[in-house]
């Protein structure tokens, strides 16, 4: 026996000088190179590659492309360069290509979960929904069978090895669908001049040129490869033309914007991929134009039966033996309801194949079609149907019955062998995308199909995907609607000459709709499967529909028809014929299900493109950040920047270095890198005005070389950012906000100037990475600033607290700020960014002599709340007012800010509200967990337990010898020295005291 | 994502962009007698229109400008585009809605997937506003 026995002598666009090997479920096969894994299995004579979702019944292949609905695989082994649900008609072969069937244990013919179906009366429509409806306790009882039994491919457990990357173009022609009516429209637009992007979903161009007897179609006298060959090379010869293979329009958004999911590599060997090149490509596109050419989807019928592997859709059958060369039985029966699949009979009798009985629906069909059929000795049965199937792992033989004419079946049952069965319930127009951009549907009763009846977007569907089946009318419609929309485009085109054809195959003809094939059985006997990957048959539509799931989008749900992988891209059509007629409604009536973005599937790799790793969410970093690198800092995110969050030694944990850090920032004197804080640049004649509006305090009497603490609020009067502004000089200012507030606090305040004050003369601009800023902090810092600088006395006396001086640093110039976020004497120089290492590097230099020590955020973090001073966002959380931080002294009486008359509304004027209070805990020891709730008692009540209020920010504090934490407590500032209690989840509350929250005062009033 | 056609910078993506919600609310100015349903009214309160909403926009990732835009919000079609300070135009002649306010296409809503009856066949393109 030769290793591929169903592999036709010749034929296909294969390279049969090329041979292939590769695993499929434990075993080597071969293949040749243009092989999908689908023809390679079907030409060693595989049908059944998969186990179903639901009950375990054995998948074969139904289709050839994106449509089939089952065929799913695992490609690849080990935990991350593995991919779940592969369609094995999609997925090209190449040399030690591993693939595993899914869903099924221990092997694919013998599978443990098969079970299920013989439950199947038990897994009834509506399953899930029941069982969650059902009694308490019952889906805790069938999860865990159900999470086992149900379900496809293995998720991958270990990062993506692979590099994907996102791009985007812009263009005045997209054309989806590489198929003949895609090719004309492309050549069309491209010799108008346009920039066009040809995006084809197979690794060839030709569609179902491809899938056409090359003996027997010409395309202007050419075999209808050769045609596509040369449209191909004039197109390729357009600067401006793009052609993608391998490449899905998988998603249709607004504006005609739309995406293409490439696959770059994935047919190539892991070993033999060109690393420059990313696995996949998504190509975000936006159109001026966009033309489909999405082409038509066959349906299958739905019998009893219909779900075995060998029954095949029978272009499915056409295009393997004559795109692939695989002749996909050797004994064929064709059951159809429409013309353009006896042409697969005609093809598999050519080919080889016995080809046993052409069983049509109809009661009469084209005296041409019964030429054909009779000149091969092919025997038909009209106004007949398959009825049932037979056949374990593979198709046998099926029986069939007479149309009785008034929906049931008739006579005796004939009984044919056959090992395969391809079946045509008539093409739909492949509407996905259209649907996707929109545009309405119209249910057209000669395809018994919906096709594009109304656009929404600037988009013109042509051939197939419109409902125009026949070859010379799509390649006419193609290059007349495109010459239409290049003249929207302003760009003169002319249309093509229609190329001459001969032997055309692609009309469906008369169809005879028939949702659901009769079978002469009980309906209990009946496994007529509408969506093979859901495992959904008619009788699970019908049942929705008796039990009140009506709505089309309600049925989809209850039953999830359509639901799967696929999309329903072969089940949908089939599945609102059964839903019609069990309502007795039309199909326009009935309405369609959404389509939805995307097409099929999309890795997740493709969709992160670039933005993973370092990229994922791309840091700021500051002109200091190498030397915070190269001496130990550990860093902590704050908004986009990297800060230093401590500064660690060798041999020292993270709690010393913070308590070193902080010491010496008391004792010494130590330096923060305070670059990131956000600073706007404020000038113009209303300047001050525009601070007064702004800020809750005044700012009319600031002078020239001073600087002022402010609030800012939201018009809800609840705190939104604080930081210390700089008056530079009449109408210009220096303000600086919270790290993570910058940007948007500059939003805010330039939506203010252009919204609401437009009469303000005030202009803003952002000037957080034009300076860079050390701030020295600690007692020493004063003699470090004087050495550093040139020409500053840094005398508290004539340099006094909330100034300024502009001076240089070695000639550099510098702006120093006398502000302090830490209570202690502290200097922020602040110079051109371009100096910020340098000036870095002097002051560890020249600051060695004070006992200089760099400290970080947590040291930052700790020192403030030694003074009391708040964290925007620690300490308030969007529902506290500068009078719930007991800072009403900062809130002005005349004149109106941002956010005044909320304070007065009732609610935020009310009495009892959580205010920031200090807490000192019993046992000096114990800290806090930021977060714990405050109570009244010292034991916790039974719930609802009264809250008081939360503990915001708790630290131990080296320089106050003790933790310390501040809180929100109803009613705070009125509870100095109570006693209350911080509950925590191991162990009783700890009791703690309520004090005022500067904590270096209380020292030091306790010292005195 | 649908494109925002910036008066300062042309047609864009949305990307570039961020919305500031309902557009034509001012700032009362600071009223001793203003009662706090009249200030909640300007702060908390907003319309969540389905059909024509004017808004504002913000070319946050641009020029950094504010401007005002009309959209149907059941269908994301901008209908107008203009500066602060100018009244909306009168763009409500145009707008395709059935009578529960809900237009007849772009809406992806059930009501417009489907049409009862068939276009006259080559129609392909959108009536224009």
């Amino acid at each position: 026996m030769t290793e591929q026995p169903f592999r036709m002598a010749r034929g296909g666009f294969i390279d049969r000088k090329r041979r292939v090997t590769f695993r499929f479920d434990g075993r080597s096969f071969s293949g040749y190179e243009g092989d999908t894994l689908a023809s390679a299995l079907l030409a060693a004579g595989e049908h059944m590659v998969a186990r179903s979702f639901k009950y375990h019944r054995p998948r074969g292949i139904l289709g050839s492309g994106s449509e089939d609905p089952a065929a799913l695989v695992q490609v690849g082994s080990g935990l991350a360069a593995t991919e779940p649900n592969v369609r094995v008609t999609e997925q090209e072969i190449y040399e030690g290509l591993e693939v595993h069937p899914q869903n099924c244990w221990p092997s694919l013919k013998y599978d443990i979960g098969v079970v299920n179906d013989l439950f199947s009366a038990f897994l009834p429509a509506g399953f899930y929904y029941k069982t969650f409806m059902g009694p308490p306790g019952s889906w805790g009882v069938f999860e865990s069978f159900i999470r086992k039994a149900a379900g496809l491919g293995l998720c991958p457990q270990e990062p993506d090895p692979d590099d994907y990357e996102s791009l985007n173009r812009h263009c005045d022609v997209l054309v989806c669908g590489g198929g003949p009516a895609g090719l004309m429209a492309a050549l069309t637009a491209a010799r108008s001049g346009a920039r066009v992007i040809l995006a084809e979903e197979t690794a060839r161009l030709g569609g179902q040129l491809l899938s056409s007897d090359p003996e027997h179609l010409r395309v202007d006298g050419l075999a209808p490869a050769e045609w596509v060959e040369k449209i191909d090379a004039e197109l390729r010869g357009f600067e401006e033309a793009m052609v993608l293979t391998r490449t899905t329009v998988c998603g249709y958004y607004a504006d005609n914007f739309v995406a293409l999911w490439e696959r770059v590599s994935d047919h190539v060997a892991p070993g033999e991929r060109d690393p420059v090149v990313p696995r996949q490509r998504l190509w975000r596109i936006r159109a001026k134009r966009v033309v489909l050419a999405t082409g038509a989807i066959e349906r299958p019928l739905v019998f009893h039966g219909n779900d075995r592997p060998g029954v095949m859709l029978a272009r499915a059958a056409r295009t393997y033996a004559n795109r692939y060369g695989v002749l996909p039985g050797r004994k064929a029966v064709l059951f159809t309801n429409n013309d353009q699949a006896w042409r697969t009979a005609v093809t598999l009798h050519d080919a080889g194949a016995d080809v046993p009985a052409i069983v049509d629906v109809r009661h009469e069909v084209r005296g041409s079609l019964l030429d054909q059929a009779a000149s091969r000795n092919i025997t038909v049965h009209l106004g007949t149907v398959v009825t049932g199937s037979s056949g374990r792992h593979r198709l046998r033989d099926v029986t069939v019955r007479a149309l009785d004419g008034s929906g049931g079946v008739t006579g005796g049952e004939t009984r044919i062998a056959c090992d395969l069965l391809a079946v045509s319930g008539g093409l739909t127009p492949n509407v996905a995308l259209f649907s996707q951009s929109r545009g309405r549907l119209v249910y057209d009763d000669a395809l018994a199909a919906f096709r594009p009846g109304q656009s929404w977007q600037k988009e013109v569907s042509v051939g197939a995907c419109n409902g125009t089946m026949s070859l010379e009318d799509s390649l006419s419609e193609a290059t007349c609607r495109t010459v239409d929309v290049m003249k929207e485009v302003g760009l003169k085109a002319k249309p093509l000459k229609v190329p001459s054809i001969s032997g055309s195959e692609f009309s469906s003809g008369a169809i005879s709709a028939l949702w659901e094939v009769p079978s002469g059985l009980p309906a209990k006997k009946v496994r007529a499967f509408v969506d093979l990957q859901s495992d959904v048959a008619a009788k699970d539509l019908r049942l929705a529909v008796a039990e009140g799931y009506d709505s089309v989008e309600h049925a989809k749900r209850y039953t999830t028809v359509g639901m799967g992988t696929d999309q329903g891209k072969t089940s949908s059509m089939n599945a609102f014929g059964v839903l019609s007629q069990a309502r007795g409604v039309t199909m326009t009536e009935l309405g369609v299900t959404t389509y939805r973005q995307p097409y099929k599937p999309v890795t997740f790799g493709a969709l992160a493109g670039q933005h993973v790793g370092k990229l994922f969410q791309p840091r700021r970093t500051t002109p200091m950040h190498d030397w915070h690198v190269a001496n130990g800092a550990v860093f902590d995110p704050v908004g986009d920047w990297l800060r230093p969050w401590v500064y660690r030694r060798e041999g020292e944990t993270h709690e010393d270095a913070l308590m070193r850090e902080c010491r010496a920032a008391r004792e010494s004197c130590a330096v923060l890198d305070a670059s990131t804080l956000g600073k706007i640049d404020v000038r113009g004649p209303d300047a001050r005005e525009f601070l007064n509006r702004v800020y809750t305090n005044a700012w009319s009497k600031i002078r020239s070389g001073q600087c002022r603490y402010g609030l800012m609020l939201g018009e809800d009067g609840m705190v939104m950012d604080d930081g210390v502004t700089a008056c530079i000089s009449d109408d210009h200012f220096h303000m600086t906000t919270t790290t993570g507030g910058a940007a948007r606090v500059l939003g805010w305040l330039e939506d203010y100037l252009q919204t609401e004050w437009p009469d303000l003369k005030v202009y803003l601009t952002s000037v957080t990475e034009q300076w860079a800023v050390a701030s020295i902090c600690g007692p020493e810092s004063g003699k470090l600033v004087a050495a550093l600088c040139d020409g500053v006395d840094a005398d508290p006396e004539t340099f006094p607290f909330m100034s300024w001086k502009e001076t240089a640093v070695d000639g550099v110039p510098a702006r120093i700020f006398r502000v302090s976020f830490t209570g202690e004497l502290s200097f922020e120089i602040n110079v051109p960014a371009d100096y910020g290492l340098w000036l870095w590097e002097r002051i560890m230099e020249t600051g060695a002599a004070h006992g200089i020590v760099p400290y970080g955020t947590e040291a930052m973090h700790l020192l403030r709340a030694e003074k009391g001073f708040i964290i925007v966002g620690q300490d308030t959380d969007g529902t506290v007012t500068p009078i719930d931080l007991r800072m009403g002294r900062i809130v002005k009486k005349k004149g109106d800010f941002i956010g005044k008359r909320s304070l007065f509304r009732s609610d935020t004027a009310r009495a009892n509200r959580k205010q920031l209070v200090g807490l000192l805990t019993d046992d000096p020891d114990v800290v806090l967990r930021e977060g714990a709730h405050l109570i009244a008692t010292s034991s916790e009540p039974a719930p609802p337990v009264p809250m008081l209020g939360h503990v915001t920010s708790s630290y131990m504090s080296p320089n106050i010898g003790r933790s310390i934490a501040l809180a929100l407590v109803q009613s705070g500032g009125e509870r100095m020295g109570e006693r209350l209690y911080a509950t925590r989840a191991d162990g009783p509350p700890v009791p703690v005291t309520v004090t005022e929250t500067d904590f270096l005062a209380q020292r030091e009033g306790a010292d005195a | 994502m649908f494109v925002i056609e910036c008066p300062w910078c042309g047609p864009r993506d949305q990307s570039e962009f961020s919305c500031g919600g309902e557009a034509h609310i001012s700032r009362p100015a600071e009223r001793s007698d203003m009662s706090d349903e009249e200030w909640a009214e300007f702060v908390f309160m907003r319309t969540n229109a389905k059909g024509l909403f004017a808004e504002r926009w913000n070319h946050a990732a641009g020029c950094r400008r504010w401007f005002n835009v009309l959209r149907n919000t059941s269908t994301d079609e901008i209908l107008a585009v203009y500066r602060m300070g100018e009244t909306p135009p009168d763009v409500s002649t145009g707008l395709p809605a059935t009578p529960c306010g809900e237009a007849e296409i772009g809406s992806g809503n059930d009501a417009a997937k489907v049409m009862v009856e068939a276009a006259d066949g080559t129609t392909n393109t959108r009536d224009t506003v």
